[in-house]
């Protein structure tokens, strides 16, 4: 069987990516959560804060651990796997990658350290101090990336000369058509994952009957978040639509399952889109809403895919596009009305409905599902290119032997197929260990700290 | 030299600059992982908690070198990365696989505890071979043939042996009683092929590329390249005086640590010199695969304000951590 490279290639960089991601877009959104329950207890002195800080820093360790290593995978992949990539678009990648490391990957991992192992060892200003400069440092490197991320996709302020690109206006690259939207749309991503995350645990401890105090404040904190993000998510998703529509027409035609450019296009609920004879099977859709959402007008134009000479295979942004859409109306429905539910219970998750902890733990997930399959739908629909209209993707692969770059891929699988079981398998080990296993006994350094603040507060009173 | 020539040179400096600082850094956590094995288990929890809070930082010297070469000679980049195809897989894997089994070990069940210790051992293990036969193999620009392999050869056992003294050495310094009094030994032990093996790959560089012998053995640099292998054989001798019997076991305790730290920077500077100025051994040199003037003046302004905060809150965290290791406990 002959192996194409380039097909290889993407899906070694696909994979690591993949893996990557589910990493930053917990570690992202949990550690502004981390601060938040720091600054409870700090607050409010109730112990549960600090039980839910203690144990979610762990988590936030294990994901970052894994979430750092399959980074730096990937700073090696770019020259690995695309090597052109860099010789032509070196001089404005260049200085973006450089920022992500300078600013913001070193300061998370530096801080990360006196985070975790540092408290009582320093004030307890600089220990929040530390925090907050961790989750600075996170949103810092997601806003680097995506900058590149979204030049890729709609790029401006650059001149061609002798096939290399070079830069005219910074300001332009930094805040291009696309990003602004991507990036808020991003970092609602990585909330939203997180929230999912932390009342999903919450809610399993609460099933498991390995509930602590902390379940019930982390569960509210989290459903509460959840519950209020996701119609801004679902109005800045919109917008990020409107503005693919505007700046690469044919993505939106892939995802519409939209051929011939028609008038009055219907939203196709399901369809198997057939590339071969270029139209839908089994096509069942809303008449003229397609046309509505994205024109706001019942009879809006919506260009097909054969007006373009080249577009982004249909089938992945197809279904990937309805799976995304399809998790995250199951995250609106499971937060409003587990808020609603869960208010009227006093926010006692024990005395709930069992359904409905159950239903909460089970979305403990959704937000990788919802994140990788729009993360699908954004990156294979700017195929065949690498930067959108310019350079193709195939152009800047390496000349790297199909059967090596299949050899690493099987070991790369085998390794994230296992750590992501092992994730997995450690978090819900984590979530049933009694709770004063991470909480631990008033001689700990941070607990005397405590203590001792508990001591002064009740003599000031 | 006008700016944009020497521009460059700047960022081949500091290219230099954080390999050095990432070979010397998580050459000690690398050390100390390959060390894991020969420890007892409380002995392995002291290990750990030893470079607990440092290796996430140490790696990202790792990702800014990498990143350097990347954002300031693109060109060269892409020709070092495709003939290192198949040892960068193999050190990703490495350090994927000690970078999480760091984690779980804590986390997973106790009975898991041994698994993870050995993939934190076999993942440092791997990480440090794969390096030291891709420094190898830079070393000879990639040149082809049965004696360049033998060479890369000899440096893949050569750096784990120096990482391995490297890592002894932090544990002489970060902590005491036992564990110390066997870092100590380790040391030694480890300290003899790393004199045979830089002593070698001396020998051997010269033989292996023309340019290098060029460099080397003219007058009048040959007298100012004296002090290198002078003051590394100083340090040679110096590490093996204060690892031998209770000498570094008090007060002294910091001095093997910052003498293979010399041994280290000499060998640095002398691969510096016979590199100089390619960066791809006979046959990319630093002026081709640099970027635009534009960019590297960028990246020149960024790298001058953010560098100086990077050492000093690297020097923070040290300081924060300053001593002997105690046990980890999450805050």
């Amino acid at each position: 069987m002959d192996l194409d490279p380039v097909l290889l290639a993407r899906i070694q960089f696909a994979a690591n990516i993949t893996f990557h991601i589910l990493f930053p877009t917990i570690t992202i959104a949990l550690g502004w959560m981390l601060l938040f329950m720091r600054w409870r207890w700090l607050k409010t002195n109730q112990r549960p804060w600090l039980t839910a800080y203690r144990f979610w820093t762990k988590v936030f360790a294990l994901t970052f651990a894994l979430g750092v290593v399959s980074g730096i995978t990937m700073s090696f992949q770019f020259g690995t796997n695309w090597p052109g990539f860099m010789e032509k678009v070196g001089n404005i990648a260049g200085p973006l990658l450089g920022f992500e490391v300078l600013t913001a990957f070193f300061l998370e991992a530096t801080f990360l350290g006196v985070m975790l192992f540092g408290h009582g060892r320093v004030s307890e200003r600089i220990h929040m101090l530390a925090t907050f400069l961790v989750a600075f440092g996170t949103t810092m490197s997601a806003f680097w990336i995506l900058v590149l991320n979204s030049w890729m996709q709609t790029p401006v302020g650059y001149e061609i000369i002798d096939g290399e690109f070079h830069v005219t206006s910074w300001l332009e690259i930094i805040f291009n058509p696309s990003f602004p939207w991507r990036f808020a749309h991003m970092l609602l991503a990585s909330f939203l994952t997180m929230s999912f995350l932390v009342a999903g645990v919450s809610a399993w401890q609460v099933l498991r009957r390995k509930a602590n105090p902390s379940s019930a404040v982390a569960l509210r904190a989290a459903l509460t978040l959840a519950a209020l993000l996701i119609p801004v998510q679902i109005v800045v998703g919109d917008m990020h639509g409107l503005n693919t529509l505007q700046h690469q027409p044919q993505k939106i035609a892939a995802i519409e399952g939209v051929w011939e450019t028609e008038k009055g296009a219907p939203l196709l609920l399901f369809a198997v889109p057939n590339e071969a004879e270029r139209r839908n099977d089994f096509a069942i859709g809303i008449p003229k809403m397609a046309s509505f959402i994205l024109t706001h007008e019942w009879d809006g134009e919506l260009k097909g895919l054969n007006e373009f000479e080249n577009h982004p295979p249909v089938k992945p942004l197809f279904f990937g596009f309805r799976i995304m859409v399809a998790v995250g109306t199951l995250m609106l429905l499971v937060s409003w009305v587990g808020c609603w539910i869960l208010r009227r219970h006093g926010w006692q998750p024990e005395r709930a409905p069992r359904w409905l902890i159950a239903s909460i733990a089970g979305m403990t997930f959704s937000g990788w599902v919802a994140t990788v399959a729009g993360w699908y739908v954004t990156e294979i629909g700017r195929q065949p290119w690498i930067v959108q209209g310019l350079i193709k993707t195939a152009d800047v692969a390496s000349s790297t032997p199909a059967p090596y770059i299949a050899l690493t891929l099987a070991g790369y699988l085998i390794t994230y197929a296992a750590l992501i079981a092992c994730y997995i398998g450690v978090l819900r080990y984590m979530a049933e260990k009694p709770s004063d296993t991470y909480d631990p006994a008033p001689t700990g350094g941070a607990a005397v700290l405590g203590g001792a603040q508990l001591a002064r507060k009740a003599g000031e009173a | 030299m006008t700016w944009a020539e020497f521009l460059p040179v700047i960022f081949m400096g500091l290219m230099g600059l954080s390999m050095f600082l990432y070979v010397v850094l998580d050459g000690f956590d690398l050390g100390v992982g390959m060390l894991l094995h020969r420890a007892d288990d409380r002995q392995k929890d002291m290990m750990i908690a030893s470079i607990g809070p440092f290796w996430d930082a140490n790696e990202t010297w790792l990702v800014l070198g990498v990143g350097i070469l990347l954002i300031a000679f693109p060109k060269a980049h892409g020709v070092v990365m495709t003939a290192l195809y198949l040892p960068i897989a193999l050190m990703l894997i490495g350090l994927i696989l000690r970078g999480v089994a760091f984690d779980f070990r804590v986390k997973a069940q106790d009975t898991h505890k041994p698994l993870w210790n050995r993939g934190f051992f076999i993942g440092s293990t791997v990480t440090s071979v794969a390096q030291g036969w891709m420094l190898g193999r830079f070393i000879t620009g990639f040149a082809e043939g049965a004696v360049y392999d033998l060479f890369a050869l000899a440096i893949a056992i050569a750096l784990p042996c120096a990482y391995v003294l490297m890592g002894a050495s932090w544990l002489v310094l970060k902590t005491d009683g036992e564990l110390q009094r066997r870092a100590a030994q380790w040391g030694r032990t480890a300290l003899i092929p790393v004199i045979i093996g830089m002593g070698l790959i001396s020998l051997a560089t010269p033989w292996v590329s023309s340019t290098v012998a060029e460099r080397w053995f003219s007058l009048p640099q040959l007298i100012g390249l004296l002090p290198i292998p002078f003051a590394t054989f100083a340090c040679f001798v110096a590490l093996w005086w204060t690892l031998s019997g209770t000498r570094a076991l008090g007060t002294l305790c910091w001095l093997p640590f910052i003498l293979t730290i010399g041994v280290f920077l000499m060998g640095g500077l002398g691969l510096a010199y016979s590199l100089y100025p390619y960066v791809v051994m006979d046959r990319i040199t630093i002026w081709q695969a640099a970027s635009s003037t534009a960019a590297l003046n960028l990246i020149l302004a960024g790298c001058a304000f953010t560098v100086p905060a990077i050492l000093g809150y690297t020097f923070f965290a040290h300081r924060v951590f300053w001593g002997k290791a105690t046990e980890l406990r999450y805050g």
